[in-house]
């Protein structure tokens, strides 16, 4: 069941390390367990890794760009997908982290500043979310309510950072700049000094690339894990599982609070992609989003997020282009539209089609 | 402390298994549970019987913690556990089944067990979910989503779940409600066997052929006091129990 069982096999062969890696990434709480997903997994990021060299730096720059959502779109996953906890205000830790980069770079010169901006915006979005929901959570916060709550936190948050112009709203030389929001946020720089690797256009691309790889990978592993399993349960009915001895409210915490430091992550490096960052990241136009992208994916898996964020955001982009304020009407439809349609969103249901496919494929073992 | 590690060691002489102490539970001003003063022994199997609105699922879920009580205390196995939290009175050794059975509907099964009973099984898990599902009888049912389940089987996967811990003591809220007359001598059967391994019960019923079948003590409830205790035979006999309970006409 969880994975094909490697009991037995000799983990200091290659082919029995090979069995215990893939012992990790599989199990039933995320789709693709079979050497045809891996295959396909795999022609999917060499695709990635080769892309930049096929188009222009302004494609790869923008596709970048629509990489870096998932970040905020796997953190809604991980804790609403798989905990059920529906966090509607997952952005605030996003903004939060993106003006604490901006705070630290501008005040910290050179590639320190930014590896510095980094590690603390990160732990700064996760210790906000530990304060928030250990409010919520040992406070007896749950359901519709913690919708309510964390979406208020992001609308304060939206208010406050929007009446923020001035030079008295000076962090250091960081202005919040009010609805006008920062500028000159720098590049992610990563090394020691004239050694360090300036993040940006190509090189930004492949640090996405990279990191998102990593992340997925290492969610996957987590969400097949003991842990993952106490989270499904907690998601499917949290009175049964603490009457199985789980402490749920502790393991509730610990998912949010890094839900909180991956969607920080996401806010550090969209904040290094536009060199910028304004209030409205905390607003009612963009608190929802996540919620459509890992709705209209699939909520209850990882590569669900990761595709409905990337297909929704590019879908919303091209509109944008197109029809300016139409695009959010179009949006709210996409979503009614699955809601009813495909409850489970698009990714899940495109899986279950397709293992005819999947058998077809050299190796192929569909589930 | 693991429940098993629990089990190793009885209480200190002359020491109930589970007591309660003047337990009240008030909600505004209604009082669901008055005063209960109740002791079981280990390795007994108590029924807990009474009218609707007696209090049965609220003593039941006061003793777990699922509610605060407004007095009184709770003693496991001679320790104070009024304040301990659900989880830690399940991981000293105190388990429950829900009355509407609480299962993972969109899981298989055996991923429903899988998370009863990775807590203490550190390998080879599959081989003692197999053996869970061979003794509850759900073996052909391991790959089935728990909402596929016959109503019957969800009591027994509950039931399954609920006992995987090894618990010291198993508090089941009707544990044959809506079940056919063959599927209920199943669950008898279920509990003794449980009972065979050194489990204590504590069992809320409304069918009192499945209270005979099972019981080695029973205790009725009523207006949220112990109104009676006693042998199955004691409490049948009891003028004031058909009165209130059973019926004038009980045979």
């Amino acid at each position: 069941m969880a994975g094909e069982t490697t009991t037995g096999v000799d983990r200091s062969t290659a082919d029995g390390r090979l069995a215990g890696v893939r012992d990790a990434l599989e199990g039933p709480n995320t789709l693709g367990n079979s050497r045809a997903f891996w295959a396909g997994f795999v022609a999917i990021v060499a695709a990635l890794l080769a892309y930049p060299m096929m188009r222009s730096t302004y494609y790869v720059s923008n596709t970048a760009f629509l990489l870096t959502s998932a970040f905020l779109g796997l953190s809604l996953c991980l804790i609403w997908g798989y905990a059920g906890i529906f966090s509607f205000g997952q952005v605030a830790f996003y903004g939060i982290a993106g003006y604490a980069f901006g705070v630290v770079g501008i005040n910290v010169a050179g590639p320190l500043g930014t590896m510095l901006g980094l590690v603390i915006s990160v732990a700064l979005a996760a210790a906000f979310a530990f304060v928030l929901g250990y409010f919520m959570f040992y406070g007896g916060i749950s359901d519709v309510y913690v919708a309510i709550i964390t979406l208020a936190v992001a609308l304060v948050l939206n208010t406050f950072f929007g009446q923020t112009s001035g030079d008295e709203w000076s962090i250091g030389d960081a202005p919040l700049g009010g609805f006008n929001g920062m500028t000159d946020i720098p590049n992610l720089a990563i090394g020691v000094g004239d050694a360090a690797v300036v993040v940006e256009d190509v090189a930004f691309y492949y640090f996405i690339v990279l990191t998102l790889l990593v992340t997925y990978l290492g969610l996957r592993v987590l969400v097949n894990s003991d842990i993952g399993y106490v989270l499904v349960a907690i998601r499917e009915n949290e009175a049964r599982t603490e009457l199985l001895g789980y402490d749920t409210k502790r393991v509730k915490l610990g998912v949010f609070t890094l839900g909180g430091a991956l969607a920080g992550f996401g806010g550090v490096v969209y904040a290094s992609w536009g060199n910028y960052i304004d209030p409205t990241v905390f607003g009612l136009t963009f608190a929802p989003l996540p919620i459509i992208w890992v709705a209209t994916g699939g909520r209850k898996w990882l590569s669900g997020a990761i595709i409905g964020t990337f297909v929704i955001t590019y879908v919303s982009q091209q509109l944008s282009v197109l029809g300016g304020q139409f695009s959010m009407i179009i949006l709210g439809s996409i979503l009614l539209i699955v809601i009813l349609v495909l409850p489970e969103g698009f990714v899940p249901q495109i899986h279950a089609r397709l293992p005819w496919l999947l058998d077809r494929l050299p190796g192929g073992e569909s589930r | 402390m693991t429940a098993s590690e629990a089990a190793t060691d009885a209480e200190p002489d002359g020491e109930a298994i589970l007591r309660t102490d003047g337990l009240t539970k008030r909600f505004g001003g209604l009082v669901a549970v008055d005063e209960v003063d109740l002791r079981i022994d280990r390795g007994d199997i108590r029924c807990l019987i009474g009218p609707n609105g007696a209090g049965k699922s609220t003593l039941l879920k006061l003793l777990m913690g699922r509610l605060d009580p407004s007095e009184g205390t709770v003693f496991y196995r001679g320790a104070d556990v009024t304040d301990l939290s659900q989880h830690d009175r399940v991981r000293k050794g105190m388990s429950m089944k829900f009355q509407v059975p609480a299962v993972y509907g969109d899981l298989s099964v055996r991923q429903n067990l899988h998370i009863a009973l990775q807590q203490r099984i550190e390998n080879d898990i599959d081989t003692r979910i197999d053996e869970r599902l061979e003794s509850f009888g759900l073996f052909e049912e391991a790959g089935t989503s728990a909402d596929d389940l016959a109503h019957g089987q969800q009591q027994w996967l509950e039931i399954a779940m609920a006992s995987a811990l090894d618990p010291d003591l198993l508090l089941l809220d009707e544990p044959a409600a809506g079940m056919s007359a063959r599927e209920t001598e199943r669950t008898a059967e279920l509990i003794h066997q449980l009972n065979d391994q050194g489990i204590t019960l504590l069992v809320i019923e409304h069918d009192i052929d499945f209270v005979r079948a099972i019981a080695q003590s029973v205790t009725v409830l009523h207006q949220g006091e112990v109104f009676a205790e006693g042998t199955i035979t004691e409490i049948e006999e009891n003028p004031d129990v058909r009165r209130i309970y059973l019926g004038e006409g009980y045979e």
